[in-house]
């Protein structure tokens, strides 16, 4: 049995060999599964201080809303924050990725990593693979240069821009941020401003939905307001709670407090942060 | 959203005639019309522009009616030019209502001509009535619908607007016949950047300028994100004494951010 041709494993990158596969199957009315996106808004600005990023935390699987309170606010470095849209593993797996490059740089050069840096890590690899890794970021932070907020495209394209939106909720924050925004806004005033422009994505778009997230960046260091603002409560909650039934005896009761066991490391608390 | 390029053997399974009259896609389109109700009535913004519209196969908006297409290069075709600039894409309708229309302006204008046959034999009766905005609407959505229906649409998202004995009334029918009625509604990308701001901003009894300062807010929105806006608009307004459609003006914008100025001053050579 000789073969022709001599297959000879894919170099690198992605390889396309089960794209007619998948083809095949899809005329035949197999359907793929979806994939979990995030079908998102996510805003980021800057302010006279630094940069605030804002992402709200429904995650969706085609029509079903399958994570009611996702994190989209990634860490890339202590100083640079990174929001994701697009298929959920997409972003997590690059923000993860360059993260760990950074601190790879970090350890090398001794000096706090630059948003450029981290920018450039992330187009070029979002390039290389022409579009496939679907991940829609807004990249921001402050380092020695000032703040800076970037938007980064799955193709590979950025902008370098004062106010930016992704997602399927960004055509709502964007109406917001037009209407609102203007230069040299205090702490608050963005913070309420990104608040505003998540909650027009969460109420006016479906893929957008539960809380809000909001990290603030400036030079002496980052705030994560995770939930910060939880405009979709449940709506019937029993006040009286959960209540063991009646018959049920209690034996002994038993409270170990957890925090007396753990550690805190001083100054060690970036690592490994998620 | 697929669709074959087929010759024209094969179009006899849609009758004899059935593809030379269709209306296949739109060629000369203007884009969105905002508007909303106030205290006295209702008020109405849309730009002056008129594009030509590109070529076909790049457009979705065709997957939902388009069976069998000839896709052959139209000659004469504008493209994505800013063809007309003062084109009127509202028009007022009887004694009480306002209309205006995105799309297709061959197919406004064939609206309007069928409103004007309309308010004509209305008149004719001569008794003392007369069409209110409620009305026209129900007429539009049916001649919508039933062009919809014989795939033969009117390129039109239309906002009819008015007020008769005292009740307002502003409502939207689409190229397939949807429609419905509303405090504020907005045509094409104006559904999506606009109606979020008034969804937070509007309220009960808005005075005029109060009406208009949010209408303007939602046309400048629509400057800045929509490609195929144009800064040269006209706001109408309609109230029980009648309509004024105000003279072209423009709105302010602004390009002085400080990001916009270097925005690879953190990496020279950047971009």
């Amino acid at each position: 049995m000789s073969k022709s041709v001599i297959e000879t494993p894919p170099k690198g990158g992605f390889s396309f060999d089960l794209c007619k596969r998948n083809e095949m199957l899809a005329k035949k009315g197999v359907n793929s599964p979806s994939f979990r996106k995030t079908g998102t808004t996510i805003v980021g600005l800057i302010f006279q201080d630094g940069v605030i990023l804002g992402a709200d935390t429904r995650a969706t699987e085609g029509p079903i809303v399958c994570d009611k309170n996702c994190e989209k606010i990634h860490y890339m470095a202590p100083n640079i924050y990174c929001c994701g849209a697009g298929t959920a593993a997409d972003t997590e797996a690059v923000t993860d990725m360059v993260s760990s490059q950074l601190q790879l740089h970090r350890y090398h050069t001794g000096r706090e990593s630059r948003v450029v840096t981290a920018l450039t890590l992330l187009k070029r690899h979002l390039f290389n693979y022409q579009g496939y890794v679907s991940a829609a970021l807004v990249l921001g932070g402050v380092d020695v240069t000032g703040p800076h907020l970037h938007t980064i495209y799955p193709h590979g394209s950025t902008d370098t821009l004062p106010f930016a939106t992704m997602g399927s909720g960004s055509l709502a924050a964007m109406a917001v941020f037009e209407s609102n925004y203007r230069e040299g806004l205090t702490r608050d005033e963005g913070i309420k401003l990104v608040t505003e422009a998540i909650c027009s994505g969460i109420f006016n778009d479906l893929g957008s939905g539960s809380n809000v997230d909001i990290c603030v960046i400036t030079k002496g260091g980052k705030e994560y307001l995770r939930n910060h603002l939880q405009p979709n409560p449940r709506t019937y909650t029993s006040s009286k709670g959960y209540s063991f039934p009646k018959k049920t005896e209690v034996l002994l009761t038993k409270i170990t407090p957890l925090k007396e066991k753990v550690e805190i490391i001083e100054g060690g608390g970036d690592v490994m942060e998620e | 959203m697929q669709f074959m390029a087929s010759k024209q053997p094969e179009n006899s399974l849609l009758g004899p005639e059935s593809d030379s009259q269709r209306t296949l896609y739109p060629y000369v389109t203007g884009t969105s019309v905002v508007a909303l109700k106030y205290k006295d009535g209702i008020l109405m913004a849309a730009d002056m522009g008129a594009f030509g519209f590109h070529s076909p196969s790049s457009s979705l908006f065709f997957s939902c009616f388009v069976l069998e297409v000839c896709c052959f290069k139209r000659p004469g075709s504008y493209g994505s030019t800013l063809r007309y600039k003062s084109v009127q894409r509202m028009k007022p309708i009887g004694k009480h209502s306002l209309l205006g229309a995105s799309g297709e302006i061959s197919d406004f204008q064939e609206i309007l001509s069928y409103l004007d046959e309309l308010i004509l034999y209305d008149n004719m009766w001569d008794d003392g009535n007369s069409l209110g905005p409620k009305e026209v609407h129900n007429y539009l959505t049916r001649v919508m619908y039933n062009r919809r229906n014989k795939f033969n649409p009117l390129w039109n998202s239309l906002v009819l607007g008015g007020v008769k004995n005292g009740q307002k009334y502003l409502g939207t029918v689409s190229m397939i016949g949807v429609n419905f009625e509303d405090n504020h509604v907005a045509t094409g990308f104006g559904n999506h950047l606009a109606r979020p701001i008034l969804r937070q901003e509007w309220h009960e009894n808005l005075s005029f300028e109060d009406g208009v300062r949010l209408l303007e807010k939602c046309m400048r929105v629509l400057l800045y994100r929509d490609r195929s806006a144009v800064n040269k608009l006209q706001i109408a307004k309609i109230t029980e004494d009648g309509v004024t459609i105000s003279q072209p003006y423009s709105l302010k914008t602004y390009w002085e951010f400080s990001a916009f100025e270097n925005p690879a001053q953190g990496a020279i050579g950047s971009w």
